[in-house]
């Protein structure tokens, strides 16, 4: 069988972002009249292989055919030439326009006199043709847009065609913000226009959409592409499996809790409530961007000192995001790790010194923060050292409850290990730990976990239950009870 | 000495004292000692409004408190007015100063947090408002403050003005509060990141009230100190005390952006502003190209001491 050239085909692309390697050998061919499916949890290399193709990034390693010609030098403008265009979740209209207007900054071929009225035929036809009945007035501010008509105009601008017809759409999660009529519709054009000889790059956390309307579906994890399928080949179950590692060791021992007294509790607007007990190591899972940290913020706020310092502080956070929400980059090491316990270090008002100085020197043995001397600059310590000192903040104050963001993030392999057994002792005497993670074997040392989904707590999982599998299944759509 | 050096407020003293000896140079030494306790005086002024504006500019980008002005005049008239020449009612017009400090620091804060407006503007506001109650309350009369304070402000202690020792005495409070307190660590962390602040579980608007109340009550007691010195409160009398009061914190060697302030600089930059003007006097330069020249200083000043931050990063 003598198969047409690829629309597009991107050859053994490799990105590394520092250490770490967000594709590692990718090699992806789109042929025309085809839907490929794509998907893998975060940080998988989805969006990575998205900005390679749509030439926002370009890669260390790799070359890139279009219709059996290589592309060099490649960017987005040559993408666009070639008929790419992209959708993604961060919208990318500029508010204070028109519709009208954006069309004609998307087109740029749209320009000269009567400009205004080409790009209004352009547009509105587009969006007859994927939203039939959508209702929107092209002539509106996208401002005034509800966040769904935005993303149906975004989606109706990707399929619009100014003189130069798209050829390859990239649509990142394009149904994230659509209710299910809506959705139904634009994956009826998406196959309309795969029949018509276009191709189509899905991405999508609802794995029936993916499932109904791929005809090839791509699996991929830690950068690779890990399973290659044509749409047939897999079922919901299957793919929830290809997704995660094959093997998941038992990390630590879980203890089953008993029903010891709640110490956090947080009414949710929507699903099940969230409740922490003493002594408990409590998981927050789900895909990224779920309400997790929305959570975690909500119960700070909710406990956290707003006009009168508080002696005995109710709850404590770990930062995942150092540099924003973390460190106070002009100070010493010292001076960052007491911040949060500065009343217990003073006596009738004053600071003292000593107690300062031996309270750095305790937590820097124990929890081996490696430096010559807690005076040296924050920022003289590796990332996953000041990540530590943030632990210590958080741990020596007397809060009885911590909260964690994400706070491995970026820290390695060596540190994590000694971290976790430091939670584990904590945990032990009778602290509480809330922990958001995206890494999975962080979630199997948790006691309890709740999986979120769309803002609200769709599973709980205890003790054995705690698994990939189960979590990966909650976190999608139609699995979870 | 390298250690002296990088301090950020040694570049104020560096200027105050080369300004200083060029001054007395020119006039051969005769006026050595009325020039320093002149400068003094009015330096301690500048280091009581200054020490509250750098509180403020400590909590990091965009704080500021333009209603200094305002406040020093509403708490000088209004003090005055009160005491009404009597001697007996001193301490009454101190107290009656300070709440005026309070009333207006309470309500910039309530402005700020409540209606969510930019401290810039919310203090400007306010200062339109303060300035117009001290108009209101003064009509133009001019009270002769009570004569034990007009000695006092006027006269020194071992060869050392009065008000320069007040002016220390607040300094050495301040130095306290921001180097070996609580609070002045939170005020610190607030200016350097917000978040983390909050994160760290630091009351962040308890401590902004606290500093933006800290400020207006100094600029209130030197409202009321400097209405006493210049024989009477005038509704002008605070105007130039809004620049100086910024300038002073950023000759000083204060952080702009916030989180990293100094008490000392305070007092070798007041000292600098005003000897460069009685400098240039001395000289009998022009008032045009005084402006100029005292401008052109200030920005030498300011280069030298920020240049000093980019060696060390």
């Amino acid at each position: 069988m003598l198969l047409p050239p690829a629309v597009f085909e991107v050859s053994d692309a490799a990105v590394r972002f520092g250490e770490v390697r967000a594709l590692d050998g990718v090699s992806l061919a789109i042929l025309p009249g085809e839907c490929i499916g794509l998907v893998g949890h975060n940080g998988a290399g989805k969006s990575t292989i998205v900005s390679v193709i749509n030439g926002g990034l370009t890669p260390q390693q790799g070359e890139i055919f279009s219709d059996g010609t290589r592309l060099a030098p490649y960017g987005i403008g040559v993408a666009r030439n070639r008929g790419v265009r992209c959708v993604f979740q961060e919208l990318s209209l500029c508010p204070n326009l028109s519709i009208i207007e954006n069309t004609r900054i998307m087109h740029r071929t749209l320009g000269g006199f009567g400009w205004r009225a080409r790009a209004r035929a352009i547009i509105a036809a587009s969006l007859d043709a994927v939203f039939p009945g959508h209702g929107i007035d092209v002539g509106d501010q996208v401002g005034v847009l509800s966040i769904a008509q935005r993303q149906m105009v975004e989606i109706a601008m990707a399929f619009s065609d100014a003189g130069q017809p798209p050829r390859l759409v990239i649509l990142d999660e394009p149904t994230s913000s659509l209710d299910a009529g809506l959705a139904t519709q634009l994956l009826a054009h998406v196959r309309r226009f795969v029949a018509a000889g276009g191709a189509v790059i899905l991405i999508s956390h609802m794995l029936n959409e993916i499932l109904e309307t791929a005809s090839r579906i791509v699996v991929m994890k830690d950068g690779k592409i890990v399973a290659e399928r044509a749409a047939g080949g897999f079922d919901h179950a299957g793919l929830v499996k290809a997704m995660g590692s094959v093997a998941t060791h038992q990390a630590t021992a879980r203890r089953s809790t008993g029903a010891s007294q709640s110490v956090l509790d947080l009414p949710m607007a929507k699903g099940q409530p969230f409740r922490a007990c003493k002594g408990e190591v409590v998981g927050l899972a789900g895909l990224g961007g779920h309400g997790q940290t929305r959570m975690l913020l909500a119960l700070f706020d909710h406990h956290a000192p707003q006009w009168w310092p508080r002696r005995d502080p109710a709850v404590t956070f770990v930062a995942g995001d150092r540099r924003e929400n973390g460190i106070f980059d002009r100070w010493s090491i010292l001076k960052n790790m007491t911040i949060a316990t500065l009343s217990d270090l003073s006596r009738r008002g004053l600071l003292q010194d000593g107690a300062e100085t031996a309270r750095g020197a305790t937590w820097k043995t124990r929890i081996e923060i490696r430096t010559a001397n807690m005076e040296n600059p924050i920022l003289s310590l590796s990332g996953g050292n000041q990540q530590k000192v943030l632990f210590a903040r958080a741990l020596s104050t007397r809060a009885p409850v911590v909260l964690m963001d994400d706070p491995m993030r970026g820290v390695d392999v060596g540190t994590k290990q000694e971290v976790y057994g430091i939670i584990r002792t904590e945990a032990e005497a009778g602290r509480t730990f809330v922990w958001y993670s995206t890494e999975m074997e962080e979630m199997q040392l948790c006691d309890r976990v709740y999986v979120f989904r769309e803002g609200v707590i769709v599973a709980e999982l205890t003790g054995d239950a705690i698994s990939e599998h189960n979590i990966l299944a909650a976190s999608f759509e139609g699995t979870a009870a | 000495m390298k250690a002296l050096f990088a301090k950020p407020w040694i570049w104020s003293f560096v200027a105050a004292v080369s300004v200083w000896l060029a001054t007395i140079g020119v006039t051969g030494g005769a006026s050595t000692v009325g020039l320093s306790q002149a400068a003094l005086t009015f330096a301690a002024f500048s280091v009581l409004v200054g020490i509250g504006q750098m509180f403020v500019i400590t909590l990091g980008p965009g704080n500021i408190d333009l209603s200094v002005p305002a406040t020093m005049a509403l708490a000088g008239t209004v003090a005055l007015k009160y005491m009404d020449g009597q001697n007996g009612l001193v301490l009454h017009g101190l107290i009656i100063a300070i709440f005026i400090g309070g009333g207006v620091g309470t309500l910039n804060y309530a402005l700020i947090k409540a209606l969510r407006i930019p401290p810039i503007i919310a203090t400007l506001s306010m200062s339109f408002v303060v300035q117009s109650a001290a108009i209101w309350t003064n009509r133009g009369l001019r009270i002769k403050p009570p004569q034990v304070l007009a000695d006092f402000t006027t006269s020194t202690s071992l060869g050392i003005p009065n008000i320069a020792l007040v002016a220390l005495l607040m300094s050495a409070v301040a130095w306290v509060l921001l180097h070996r307190t609580p609070y002045g660590r939170w005020i610190m962390a607030i200016g350097q990141s917000l978040p983390a602040a909050r994160m760290a579980g630091i009351a962040v608007d308890g401590n902004r009230f606290v500093t933006y109340l800290f400020c207006a009550i100094l600029a209130a007691i030197c409202g009321y100190l400097l209405a006493c010195f210049s024989g009477g409160a005038a509704l002008n009398m605070g105007s130039e005390y809004l620049l100086m009061s910024i300038a002073v914190v950023v000759i000083g060697g204060t952080a702009v952006a916030g989180g990293d302030s100094n008490v000392p600089g305070i007092w070798g930059a007041s000292l600098f502003m005003f000897l460069v003007v009685s400098m240039l006097n001395t000289y009998g330069v022009g008032a045009g190209v005084r402006l100029i020249m005292t401008g052109v200083i200030i920005i030498t000043v300011i280069l030298l001491a920020s240049g000093r931050k980019d060696a060390i990063r």
